[in-house]
């Protein structure tokens, strides 16, 4: 509220623009139709893969064979969505999918936030070298780990079941939630905990009642992190699942360009419901998704 | 990576705790499961693939011990160096580009204006996609009668059409392509995310020393950026040396290995092969490329736990 502006006479003020800034607003007005120029341009160049496929998607096969993959769409048709979702099994895939997800997500938070409570609030002998440790198994590349997991599901007889999807996803996603979740509860003051300690509160009651209800926007970003990465997974997927009727949707997508080899109208309609399930995640939970990835980084 | 916490991520301020003397047995539950499901589909795991690696085995018999021939023989298979150079074309293109492409896009849309909300949206979305649904998308494009020769034709390059995915020398750039289209976005983010945190103090205190734009970038944004530099440059190490599925559904590493990644080529010798011995070797060669990247990013962490 301090007076700074100083009242110098400007000669040069309006109403008469002078020339010199004239000459300013118009570069201004210039800059900015280059900046959505760029920018716009680049957002459609983002954009049309993604139209491009919705479009495909709606076409019928003959429209495809007769005019061509990138003509504009001359049919229109939600045949291949039909098919997608039936005859190219999507409907069992995202099943799947769900099976693998949903379990995935929650009991990795459950087990990541137990184990970073007991981390960032009590004095664990080697608390740091164990955070450090859980933090490693997350970054190591996983093909060191593709073969003996295989042989591993194999000799507990959970090879080409759903379960040996989630606790594969289970193991390797652990420590880095963990590492995240104990950095945030490690910034909650200590004196709310000490007051429920003089309440009588056990450590399980401090866990569930005081610090996972104040962790709350850290678990909402990495929920939305781990839904997104778990059901878009492939690769462990594909080593400890072989048929094709457990797959989940990101390797049934690759089954269903196997079956419709060129009905593209087809692919792209399960393209189109592969993809839902994130988007929506990502449209609900925009906010926390996108900090999640701030601090997901390492990914 | 506090550095990169963003605002919606932040806590009440620390204070000094107290000194808990004894450790409930429940907490030591707490810790333990989760470190016990970890140690036995991770640690364990991996401790066998080192021990796999050194030996001969077909997944039926008994493993045979053939101490380092694997990695001799490695040296000499012409297809371990295509896809040793392919892994290297990758690391620098993929790494170089969405580096520097996230870093300029981050800096084209860091101001608050009319449509830049629309902008950021649309270059992120395609990091919601999995990378196979992003491979697909792109193979659409690619196709012969795709929109990529369309346009060509259309504007009087017909002679550049190309079978993008069928041809060896433009197979690995056109799988490059998609993997960029969607890592852009996200390293776009990171770089955001960074640049909120950066003090406008400092650029005042520039601008009132006289400095030029291209001089406020190489002396405020450029060395406050330096945090979030060395945390990308590790996310995408890793990311580069993981890549496997965008290449796995685009190609399968072919035509002829001219698209293989040492990710691919390790899947493909272990699971279609069955050369588990020889597989694990290729799967040490790359935890040995990422040792370097993994050690620094544990540093990191660990200095930033102490702090």
């Amino acid at each position: 509220m301090t007076v700074t502006t100083t009242p110098v006479s400007t000669p040069l003020s309006p109403p008469a623009l002078s020339a010199p800034a004239l000459r300013r607003r118009r570069s201004r007005r210039l800059r900015t139709v280059g900046f959505h120029t760029v920018a716009g341009g680049l957002s459609l160049l983002w954009l049309v893969p993604i139209a491009l496929v919705l479009l495909t998607s709606i076409r019928t096969f003959d429209d495809i064979a007769a005019n061509g993959l990138g003509a504009a769409p001359h049919t229109f048709t939600l045949g291949g969505y039909g098919a997608a979702w039936t005859g190219g099994g999507m409907a069992r895939a995202m099943l799947n999918s769900l099976i693998v997800t949903v379990p995935t997500v929650i009991l990795s938070l459950v087990f990541a936030s137990a184990a970073a409570f007991a981390l960032s609030r009590y004095r664990v002998p080697f608390r740091r070298g164990i955070i450090l440790l859980m933090l490693a198994g997350n970054l190591l590349p996983p093909q060191i780990l593709l073969v003996p997991v295989f042989k591993l599901t194999e000799l507990m007889g959970l090879y080409d079941t759903l379960p040996a999807d989630i606790i594969v996803q289970l193991g390797f996603g652990l420590g880095f939630y963990t590492f995240v979740l104990q950095g945030f509860m490690r910034s909650i003051p200590n004196e709310i905990q000490q007051a429920a300690v003089i309440d009588g509160a056990g450590p399980v009651q401090i866990f569930v009642r005081i610090i996972l209800p104040m962790t709350r926007p850290a678990l909402a970003a990495l929920s939305a992190l781990a839904f997104t990465w778990t059901f878009n997974d492939l690769l462990w997927s594909i080593t400890v699942l072989r048929t094709e009727t457990v797959m989940p949707v990101t390797p049934a997508l690759l089954g269903l360009q196997g079956q419709f080899v060129s009905s593209w109208n087809v692919i792209a309609a399960g393209w189109v419901i592969a993809a839902i399930p994130t988007v929506l995640v990502f449209l609900r939970f925009q906010k926390h998704f996108i900090s999640g990835l701030a601090i997901g980084a390492v990914k | 990576m506090t550095t990169l916490s963003a605002p919606t991520i932040s806590a009440p301020v620390r204070t000094r705790r107290r000194r808990t003397p004894r450790l409930p047995p429940v907490l030591i539950l707490f810790v333990l499961l989760p470190l016990a499901v970890e140690g036995f589909w991770v640690f364990w795991p991996a401790l066998q693939g080192f021990y796999l690696s050194l030996t001969d085995w077909d997944g039926v018999s008994a493993p045979r011990w053939v101490g380092f021939g694997n990695f001799t023989e490695l040296f000499a298979d012409p297809i371990f160096r295509t896809a040793l150079v392919n892994t290297a074309i990758w690391l620098v293109l993929f790494g170089g580009i969405s580096a520097a492409g996230g870093l300029g896009l981050a800096l084209l849309l860091q101001q608050e204006r009319r449509g830049v909300g629309f902008y950021r949206a649309a270059l992120f979305t395609p990091v919601v996609f999995s990378l196979v649904a992003t491979a697909l998308m792109w193979q659409v494009i690619y196709q012969p009668d795709g929109l990529a020769n369309r346009l060509l034709g259309a504007i009087g390059l017909g002679s550049w059409q190309h079978s993008w995915l069928a041809n060896s020398s433009t197979v690995l750039y056109a799988v490059l392509l998609p993997a960029l289209w969607r890592q852009l976005g996200y390293v776009m983010v990171l770089y955001l995310a960074g640049l909120k945190g950066i003090d406008p103090v400092l650029y005042e205190a520039a601008k009132l020393d006289g400095a030029t734009k291209i001089q406020q970038f190489r002396n405020v944004t450029w060395p406050q950026l330096r945090s979030v530099n060395s945390v990308i440059l590790s996310v995408i190490v890793i990311d580069s040396l993981r890549s496997f599925d965008v290449v796995w559904s685009m190609t399968k590493g072919g035509p002829y290995h001219s698209s293989e990644l040492l990710s691919t080529y390790m899947y493909s010798t272990a699971f279609q092969s069955l050369q588990l011995g020889y597989a694990s070797a290729l799967a040490v060669v790359i935890f040995v490329l990422a040792f370097g990247v993994i050690v620094t990013y544990l540093v990191r962490a660990f200095r930033e736990d102490a702090s």
